[in-house]
């Protein structure tokens, strides 16, 4: 049973990264509509840059984090500016591949100004067992049960950061004039259009803060696997999450990140060895997709009722 | 002044539903066949036929079988790779197992194999639309590579998985020299690509695109939904079926699962893209260009190092390709979304009326 | 009553979550008819039609087309049995030509198998040039032959409207159920889409059920009329009884207390 736990808690930890990732996808399609694919390029951009500025420029830790923000900021507004205001009531799917062209783009820009290096990325947190963490801090740890000792403290500050994240989103989503403005226009653009919310305003607002999530992402996975062209790959994990929990919803994009998270470590543990391993790769797929049978619109998408 | 229908009349609404029902299309299309039939198979070296001619047309078999699913019916997928791979290993343990088997018969039935597959993958197609179901089809694209490689039974136990094809014998006779394979090749592609054109100006065509310009409105006139957008996983599947089998028998020779990743499926995607969404001929113009331009690429790259005497870093060539690429598609979407296809035809258009205004 | 009724709707109830799109409504249409629905906008006429033809399901009631009951019909069943319609906001397949979208009408008419397709060979050939003649029929039946091979897109909204009438007549229809035909023409393409809508009726004896605001129109083409309010049918009769009906001119003039 423990050892149950400890798996199944390993994938919630891990379920968070997706969260964060699959948070980004989420807000720039309640607000424009568009399933931006390239997310993960922004990611790997995002990290790439946070590691490229200090490595190549000699930037310190605050001054790179600023750095990569602000360009990250200026990636988000120039996407929407370039690529996708000229496709404005184009079909979705055409926005779709817009953006997978725009990933190439991107992971071929991120490449260009820093190189194709793997690089690590040290944020200075300790990445082994929490139990060890704490001894090393002078800290008793009789106290916390052995289930929790084996937690991995990267994944826990991980946890932290991406719920804060959250909370700060939905904060700032609900209680700002910004936030008001966002739900109008993911309601009905034109609506919102007519009573007066500059539109191009919030797109541009919407896409800087999908960049600084991406970077976000990018500085939490970039520290656990090294920033590695890999990193675009991430994006793929967080698309089963997106389909179990609606591209719509921002608690989707949470829970739907920790149900695949679990899922993904329990089945490989579980399931895996009568296949001889390697399922996590599209085991997430296969169960977003048998969920998808089900439920078409998501854990907490809003079901769709076509009008003629 | 040269292409002109005027005083080419219609008698009758065959001649009309031709494929070619202006006379100079017919001149020209019957000049293409012969230069790709014979003058190419005589004049072109090896290098060309194997690193770019059969490529080319396997690709664009590819895209085809995508274009009637993603141009036509308007399903994306982000599979083609996978079932292209399904094609391939199909084909090779057919061969294996049957081995007196003509080649051409177990590519049919590697087609087969692949329809029936891709008509598994498509049952989401069903509840599901737009990028969800793109993402639905990314399924496909991790799980069956997956499964080639853990089944051993697929790859004969290979270890490696890497499989080599047997030649190609039809009745006896090889296709061992380049030259023979590049015939093989474009009769099939060729033959494929007139059934294609065939079905999209049919019924089933029109109903593809009915169900891709709205489903609703196709229901309601009675096309059954389900049917028709299973026959279109089917067909395409069938195509990159095919096309997968060549891609290994008559292109690289050996392959392993692996080799047929989300990168192989995102090229082809690319290539209806810049060819042109629902058009057949725009397959061909898109597997072309994404065939060509790497080389191109690399020749301008290194080139233009020697003549600049610059030294390049490692890697440039592949980060150019990436540029370039999602630049195009970028910029292809935005200024002419039917692509090259579309430009063909707004030429064609214009040399209807030259030397005149209008 | 002398003549057969071709529809009946009897106590159909609809809601979409909490709102109530219909209630209770009931009436019939007999054969070779033309009947109208006229309500204020949000009246729940567009839902009543789509009830017909099974876009939507009701929650209550039934409809009874050719003397078999439907309780839950689906579009491609009702377009089986005889029931082809245009849609309020155009839903023309916009990637194809006018002569491709008139054809789509015929396919429940085709029977050529895949193969026969893939080689346009034997069946496929000879049904697609004999389809090609009925819809030829209509293209000249609705005098649209100048722009048979035009993308619809490319048409403007009167000439889409027609081609919609096309594509649903190519199903040769018992009863043709047309949401708004007439919105947003001018006189004389109204004029010309109610005589076309005469000649159908009266040409094929095809049943017609059509929703339009034009009272001028209604009054003209229509048999029989059914008025709609808030989801409930206030009134029903000719033509003349309509113009008279107490309630119907409340709710379209307003009661003044």
């Amino acid at each position: 049973m423990s050892f149950f736990l400890e798996v199944l808690i390993g994938g919630l930890l891990a379920g968070i990264m997706y969260s964060l990732v699959a948070l980004g996808f989420v807000l720039i399609y309640k607000a424009s509509g568009v399933f931006n694919f390239a997310q993960g390029a922004m990611v790997f951009f995002a990290a790439l840059t946070f590691v490229g500025a200090q490595e190549k420029l000699g930037f310190p830790i605050w001054a790179a984090l600023i750095f990569s923000l602000i360009l990250m900021i200026i990636l988000g507004v120039l996407t929407e500016k370039v690529v996708l205001r000229p496709l404005v009531n184009q079909p979705p799917i055409s926005l779709f591949m817009v953006t997978i062209g725009l990933t190439f783009f991107v992971e071929g820009l991120a490449q260009l100004m820093w190189g194709t290096k793997v690089y690590p990325l040290e944020l200075g947190i300790p990445d082994e067992p929490i139990a060890i963490t704490l001894t090393r801090w002078g800290l008793n740890t009789d106290a916390v049960p052995n289930v929790l000792k084996e937690i991995n403290s990267f994944d826990l500050i991980a946890a932290i950061v991406a719920g804060t994240l959250v909370a700060a989103l939905a904060i700032f989503f609900q209680i700002t004039r910004v936030g008001r403005a966002l739900r109008a226009v993911a309601d009905d653009h034109q609506a919102a259009l007519s009573v007066g919310i500059p539109l191009k305003t919030i797109w541009a607002i919407v896409w800087s803060v999908a960049g600084f999530v991406a970077l976000v992402a990018g500085l939490m996975w970039g520290a656990r696997n090294g920033v590695q062209f890999a990193l675009v790959f991430v994006a793929l994990k967080a698309l089963p999450v997106l389909i179990l929990g609606g591209f719509d919803s921002v608690p989707g994009a949470i829970v739907g990140g920790l149900i695949i998270g679990a899922l993904e470590k329990l089945a490989e543990v579980y399931i895996g060895p009568y296949f001889g391993g390697g399922i996590e790769i599209w085991f997430a797929y296969v169960a977003a997709l048998l969920f998808l049978l089900v439920r078409p619109e998501g854990l907490f998408g809003e079901k769709q009722i076509d009008r003629v | 002044m040269f292409y002109r229908e005027a005083g080419q009349f219609k008698k009758s609404y065959k001649e009309d539903q031709a494929i070619l029902p202006i006379l100079q299309d017919k001149i020209g299309v019957v000049v293409i066949l012969l230069i790709a039939f014979v003058a190419i198979p005589i004049l072109a070296s090896d290098y060309w036929l194997t690193a770019i001619l059969i490529p080319f047309l396997v690709f664009s078999l590819a895209a085809l079988g995508l274009n009637l699913l993603t141009g036509y019916a308007g399903q994306l997928s982000l599979g083609t790779a996978a079932f292209m791979a399904v094609g391939a290993f199909a084909a090779y343990n057919f061969e294996l197992r049957l081995p007196y088997m003509p080649a051409l018969v177990s590519f049919v039935l590697a087609g087969l194999t692949t329809a029936i597959v891709g008509i598994a993958f498509g049952i989401p197609s069903l509840r599901i639309r737009g990028f969800y179901l793109a993402v639905a089809t990314l399924a496909a694209q991790f799980f069956i590579p997956w499964l080639l490689v853990k089944v051993g039974w697929f790859t004969n136990y290979s270890s490696s998985g890497v499989i080599t094809t047997q030649p190609i014998e039809i009745l006896g006779f090889v296709f061992d020299s380049p030259a023979k394979r590049y015939f093989l090749v474009l009769s099939i592609v060729a033959f494929l690509a007139l059934v294609a054109k065939n079905l999209v100006r049919s019924n089933l065509g029109r109903a593809w695109m009915a169900v891709r310009d709205m489903d609703v409105a196709a229901e309601v006139i009675g096309i059954k939904i389900m049917r028709t957008k299973l026959i279109a996983f089917g067909v395409s599947s069938f195509y990159c079926g095919v096309a997968g089998a060549l891609y290994a028998y008559a292109y690289l020779g050996s392959v392993e699962p692996d080799g047929f990743n989300l990168d192989l499926s995102f090229r082809i995607l690319f290539m209806i893209i810049i060819g042109g969404i629902g058009s057949i001929m725009g397959s061909f113009l898109g597997a072309a260009f994404i065939t060509l331009l790497p080389i191109f690429l690399d020749i301008v790259i290194n080139e233009g190092a020697e003549i600049l005497n610059l030294k390049l870093a490692a890697g440039v060539t592949s980060i150019m390709q990436l540029l370039v690429f999602g630049g195009l598609i970028i910029f292809f979407l935005i200024v002419e979304p039917l692509g090259l296809a579309r430009l063909w035809q707004i030429a064609k258009e214009k040399l209807r009326l030259w030397p005149f205004p209008h | 009553m002398t003549k057969k009724s071709i529809l009946q709707v009897n106590e159909v109830s609809l809601s979409f979550g909490g709102v109530k799109a219909l209630k209770n409504v009931s009436f019939n249409s007999e054969e070779k008819s033309i009947l109208a629905i006229i309500g204020p906008n949000g009246a729940g006429k567009s839902s009543l039609l789509n009830v017909i033809n099974g876009v939507y399901k009701p929650q209550q009631g039934e409809i009874i087309f050719k003397n078999t009951v439907w309780k839950n019909v689906i579009p491609f069943q009702a377009a089986q049995s005889g029931i082809s319609r245009t849609f309020q906001n155009i839903a023309l397949f916009k990637g194809m030509s006018v002569l491709e979208n008139i054809l789509t009408g015929r396919s429940l008419k085709m029977r050529a198998g895949l193969l026969s397709q893939g080689f346009y060979f034997g069946a496929c050939s000879r049904e697609e040039i004999e389809h090609r003649e009925v819809v030829e029929q209509i293209i000249d039946f609705l005098q649209i032959q100048h722009i048979r091979k035009t993308p619809v897109g490319r048409l403007p909204y009167g000439l889409q409207k027609r081609v919609e009438l096309a594509r649903a007549l190519a199903a040769e229809p018992e009863l043709l159920l047309l949401d708004e035909p007439m919105a947003g023409m001018n006189v004389e393409e109204k004029e010309d889409m109610s005589r076309f809508i005469l000649d159908v009726n009266e040409e094929y004896g095809t049943s017609v059920v059509l929703i339009e605001h034009d009272m001028g129109v209604v009054m003209d083409i229509s048999d029989k009329i059914v008025v709609l309010d808030y989801g409930q049918k206030i009134g029903e009769g000719t033509p003349n009884e309509i113009k008279n009906n107490q309630r119907v001119i409340d709710a379209y003039l307003g009661v003044s207390d």
